[in-house]
């Protein structure tokens, strides 16, 4: 199909996937952005949330951060915290979630960090 | 000439010795694999970090306003090396080779006049060189406990590093490791990492592309830079341990071999002197029953 475009998931230990998409959906720092074949070259890094790569199969992957490049029809998404969906127990969310509340309560927080860490705290409920 | 007796204990204890050696060897090759399989996988995120970095250095406009991690303070005068080394010896020239290379180049910059500090990761390397550098070693990093080093570890070292940028403590920050080329070529390497060492090729400006940045140019580098420093210790972290292994089981193998080629001197040695000590009894005997 011609509409596609390939996307690769990196880790600093591996790379997590590299497939082939219609389209991706990626929680970039300033919003939710539809990435589709032909995008203009674009860099970006991202917040909490998830990525959504839409082919024959979906699938979807939680990150907390990462930098994105988009150049001549190849998807990039550098990520230190990428998590299969599908492969994330709930009590292990619920630990996360739990953590991330404790440190947005406390005192010595920038309002940088609070930012991130409510977003992160939002999607993880979403997926309970 | 050795008794019979102590040939026989020295046979004995090479024979053990080549045991040990090629237990760790067996042992090398197996870690080998994995650590080059970490070493390899590793190397695409630490590549198109670097080649983001490039294409937003090339869409800087004003040098001048730039992150300092990227273009450097503007000054030579402090140099940090960071050394990278193993925990464990009997790895051949693993560790020395490293060494060396550090040592030059600190032989280098302190003869221009630059101030030196040094930060050492691994005991082994520590132990080279605070001998003769000791009083530069401004920290020391250890992971002995730790049996796979993962990117946490890469981190902690990162923040250190720009930390000691941020309190103005160097202008120019260089690492020391080992890439791993293959089992028995490792290549000692240093690597300048702050200020980022841009390679800007001429024949690649047909290439550019015109990138959209959201949020700007800026903001982005100020996030990417400090990630690229922790992922370039974490690449140097990952050649290192492939490169240890590799190291390790060629200079096992050798060991075993050359056990085998002392034990078999040795064998050589103990028949001849057990032959003699035979002949020299039965001439014993004969004069005796010829002069009775």
């Amino acid at each position: 199909m011609s509409e596609k475009f390939s996307v690769e998931i990196i880790s600093p230990d591996k790379s997590i996937i590299k497939t082939n998409a219609i389209e991706v959906i990626i929680p970039s720092y300033e919003g939710e952005m539809g990435i589709l074949k032909d995008h203009i070259p674009l860099i970006t890094f991202l917040r909490p949330g998830f990525v959504r790569i839409k082919s024959e199969i979906d699938k979807e992957f939680f990150v907390e951060d990462g930098t994105v490049e988009f150049a001549e029809n190849n998807l990039l998404i550098l990520t230190s915290t990428a998590k299969d969906l599908s492969e994330m127990k709930k009590s292990s969310i619920d630990s996360i979630i739990t953590e991330a509340e404790k440190k947005i309560s406390g005192d010595n927080i920038t309002d940088k960090e609070k930012y991130l860490l409510s977003y992160k705290i939002d999607t993880l409920k979403k997926i309970n | 000439m050795p008794s019979l007796d102590d040939l026989k204990k020295r046979i004995k204890s090479v024979k053990s010795t080549q045991k040990i050696t090629k237990a760790m060897k067996m042992v090398a090759a197996a870690k080998l694999r994995k650590a080059q399989e970490n070493a390899e996988k590793g190397r695409p995120y630490s590549q198109k970090m670097q080649n983001i970095i490039l294409n937003l250095t090339k869409s800087i406009n004003d040098i001048n306003n730039a992150p300092k991690l990227l273009v450097g303070t503007g000054e030579d005068k402090i140099h940090l090396c960071v050394v990278l080394t193993a925990d464990r010896g009997l790895c051949g020239g693993f560790n020395t080779n490293i060494c060396k290379l550090a040592k030059i180049n600190f032989k280098k910059i302190l003869k221009e006049g630059k101030k030196l500090k040094i930060i050492t990761v691994g005991s082994k390397g520590l132990d080279q060189i605070k001998r003769e550098y000791g009083k530069y070693i401004v920290k020391k990093f250890s992971f002995k406990e730790k049996k796979q080093i993962s990117f946490d570890e890469a981190e902690i070292i990162g923040n250190e590093i720009i930390k000691l940028f941020n309190d103005k403590e160097f202008d120019k920050c260089i690492l020391f490791y080992n890439n791993f080329k293959n089992v028995i070529t490792q290549i000692p390497q240093a690597q300048q990492i702050i200020p980022a060492e841009s390679k800007i090729e001429e024949n690649k400006e047909e290439n550019f592309l015109s990138y959209e940045f959201e949020p700007d140019e800026d903001e982005i580098l100020e996030d990417l830079l400090p990630k690229n420093i922790s992922t370039q210790v974490f690449k140097a972290f990952l050649e290192n341990a492939a490169s240890e292994q590799g190291s390790r089981m060629t200079a096992m193998d050798n060991a075993t071999r050359n056990a085998g080629e002392l034990v078999d001197k040795l064998t050589i040695n103990y028949n001849r002197s057990r032959q003699a000590s035979i002949t020299k009894e039965l001439i014993e005997i004969i004069s005796g029953a010829e002069s009775l």
